[in-house]
């Protein structure tokens, strides 16, 4: 049985429902990341997880435990809150002992507690004073410091970066990661940033609207997405997702795609997506390829079996120092190619590119589920 | 003439529109100013002047020899209708009344703000609307029903009184005020904090929640230490109100020991003895309007920082 397990979980406010059965669960030691776009319900699942929330139906279990009838303060969990909310008018180290003090742990043991977690995390020389005269990367470490002391079963994480400078915010991250990886604590972390998720994780749920779209490891979900909505929204540059036509040529199934001079460009798959295409519910689907699988010729995988050449005419370039980002027009859209970082393209000109059709793929665009 | 010139010309006329502004302004202000300080001052050089002074000369004039006399004689021999103890004993009736029930209200309005946005329940919005209304209750309405509850507390505190040998202070006339003032400042005490309170972040309570804290830990460890600005904006708008009200002082406790201050001032200007001791009456006026304005020298740069608090949400 896992540490954490949520079972067909609902939230009702009122007459509407924000949480819509939610399954999710996580061994311990994992770090599980709840994904997805503002308003779709992470908090809320996450204070449901807290307590901070009674939910409708359904059941939470921590550690074999059920705890959906327990106050917060008794389900053995520490928060970290996207405000940090530190008391104002606590010094630091009021702050971090404030849960103890309400615990009844002894002054002794406290203090104790205290120069441990101020140590792990180097806020010592802060201990006096009060959140206002912290800077903002500061009150991170205190919010984290007061979430350490308590050392519980489980980490809750509340876009604790989102408040930061995109500088601290990596910084912050891998601190993050080394503290999971020294604690071994088991973490669910929300944010609204794809990286984070990615960087983090050991397993993600990508959350639509109260519901899971698709839960599961960092890679299957970035190499597997089974919805559209998920493809779309892991991974920067987002995926290329394309209007196309499934056909069979003499024994061999392409994908065609409309250029924007008025040709055709065909991309044949390889045999084995192309037989679950041809049994698909229809001709018409959306075909999702990654900047990444799109690039120079030189520079595509030489693994693949599966790489159609094909010229096209580039619109824009941007060189990101690394890589080159090469906009190309495909089936009425802009599509993002990337390029090695020393490829010599120029806006306006025609080259080839190299479509990766392993890596490519193939939604419903009724039902916004994956074909292939 | 040269474009130039013309240049100069326009600059200096708009600097001096800009200074002849200034002046009508800073005029106005001025009148208005001297114009509203000048009852205080007339009472203020009254009170230290003797009655010769008064009947011979200028009411404006700076008292030629200032002298305690006045002051003296209103705290401690003024005539109060037959009773000839001065105000002392008055002034520490409001203060028993004021103090308790600026505080009781206070508190209980800061319990109801923590409630109405920390602690919703069902009908919470109704709940707040009729506190919202009680502000609306002209005080000329309250005075019957008032009456009424009154009397039945009284009553009861004589019940009391023969049972267990004490009242437990029901039916005390400053005990009374005291209640009838806590009943009548709650809608405005709740107002100020529940507005205070909706712009007080979520999340400190449930960092307190998940600390363990229960509902009075949050409200007296985190609700009330952050609070200060407003409550002393709640403080010095009851006291203020509670000190100088008179209508429910006349009413509840309008004779006898029991008087509030400003029951006693009027009757203190009412009792005429042949000659009307002015400043005996500016000096009574100065002492009684003294609370009050301590109060606002000693929290005045607060207030206006708390009703600042509520508009801009932090
Ligand atoms: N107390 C509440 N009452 C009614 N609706 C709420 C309440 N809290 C959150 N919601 C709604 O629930 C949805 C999900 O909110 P939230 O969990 O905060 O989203 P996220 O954290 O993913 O941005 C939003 O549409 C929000 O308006
Ligand atoms: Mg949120």
């Amino acid at each position: 049985m896992a540490f954490l397990e949520i079972s067909d979980l609902r939230k009702r406010f009122g007459s509407l429902e924000i949480l819509k059965g939610i399954n999710l669960s996580l061994d311990k030691g994992g770090f599980l990341v709840l994904v997805g776009p503002s308003g779709c319900g992470k908090s809320t699942l996450l204070n449901s997880i807290a307590g901070l929330e009674p939910i409708t139906s359904g059941d939470i279990r921590i550690d074999g435990r059920r705890v959906a009838d327990l106050h917060p303060s008794k389900r053995d969990i520490a928060m970290v809150f996207q405000s940090y909310a530190l008391y104002p008018n606590m010094t630091v180290e009021g702050n971090i002992s404030f849960g103890m003090e309400m615990r009844k742990i002894p002054l002794a043991e406290r203090k104790a507690a205290i120069e441990r977690v101020s140590k792990v995390l180097q806020i010592g020389h802060l201990l006096d004073r009060k959140p206002g005269q912290l800077s903002g990367g500061q009150r991170q470490r205190v919010a984290m410091g007061r979430a350490l002391v308590r050392d519980p079963k489980l980490f809750l994480f509340d876009e604790p970066l989102s408040n930061l400078d995109a500088k601290l915010r990596v910084d912050m991250r891998t601190e993050i990661k080394r503290l999971h990886d020294t604690t071994g604590t088991s973490m669910v972390y929300v944010t609204h940033d794809q990286v984070e998720a990615m960087t983090l994780a050991t397993k993600i749920a990508v959350m639509r609207d109260g519901e899971v779209q698709q839960f599961g490891i960092p890679s299957e979900i970035y190499n597997n997405p089974t919805t559209i909505f998920v493809a779309d929204f892991m991974g920067s540059p987002a995926m290329n997702l394309l209007p196309a036509r499934v056909e069979n040529t003499g024994g061999s199934v392409s994908v065609v795609l409309a250029r924007a001079d008025g040709d055709e460009l065909r991309l044949a798959v390889g045999e084995e997506k192309g037989k679950l295409l041809l049994r698909g519910p229809t001709p018409n689907l959306i075909v999702g390829i990654r900047p990444e699988a799109l690039t120079d010729p030189a520079g595509a995988d030489r693994h693949a079996k599966n790489v159609v050449e094909a010229e096209c005419q580039i619109e824009v370039v941007e060189p990101a120092g690394s890589d080159t980002f090469a906009v190309t027009r495909l089936a009425g859209k802009d599509v993002v190619a990337r390029l090695r970082g020393d490829a010599l393209v120029h806006a306006g000109q025609k080259t080839f590119l190299a479509f990766n059709m392993d890596k490519a793929v193939f939604f419903d665009p009724a039902t916004e589920r994956r074909i292939a | 003439m040269t474009v130039l010139d013309m240049d100069v010309s326009d600059a200096k006329r708009m600097a001096r529109m800009r200074v002849i502004n200034r002046i009508v302004i800073y005029g106005l202000l001025g009148i208005f100013a001297v114009l509203y300080l000048m009852p205080l001052f007339v009472m203020l050089v009254t009170s230290f002047k003797t009655m010769d002074e008064i009947q011979g000369g200028n009411m404006l004039a700076l008292p030629r020899s200032p002298t305690l006399d006045a002051w003296v004689k209103a705290w401690g021999q003024a005539c109060v209708g037959l009773t000839c103890n001065g105000i002392s004993g008055y002034f520490w009736n409001s203060i028993k009344m004021v103090v308790p029930a600026v505080a009781v209200s206070t508190v209980l309005g800061a319990l109801n703000g923590y409630v109405l946005t920390k602690w919703r329940f069902r009908g919470h919005t109704l709940v707040f609307g009729l506190m919202l209304f009680a502000c609306f209750i002209p005080f000329q309405s309250v005075l019957l029903p008032m009456a009424t509850i009154l009397g039945n507390i009284t009553r009861f505190g004589i019940t009391l009184r023969s049972t267990f040998g004490t009242s437990f202070g029901l039916g005390d006339p400053t005990a009374n005020l005291a209640f009838v003032h806590v009943v009548y400042g709650l809608g405005f005490t709740t107002l100020f904090f529940r507005n205070y309170y909706a712009a007080f972040p979520d999340e400190l309570i449930k960092a307190a929640q998940m600390d363990g804290a229960g509902f009075f830990q949050i409200f007296w460890r985190i609700m009330v230490p952050n609070s200060l600005p407003i409550i002393v904006v709640t403080v010095i708008y009851q006291f203020t109100n509670i000190w100088n009200d008179y209508l429910f002082a006349s009413a509840y406790a309008g004779t006898g020991d029991a008087m509030p201050m400003t029951v006693a001032l009027n009757n203190v200007v009412n009792t005429s003895t042949g000659v009307v001791e002015y400043n005996v009456n500016m000096a009574a006026a100065m002492i009684a309007a003294l609370p009050t304005l301590i109060i606002y020298v000693v929290a005045g740069r607060y207030f206006v920082r708390g009703l600042m608090a509520g508009a801009v949400k932090g």
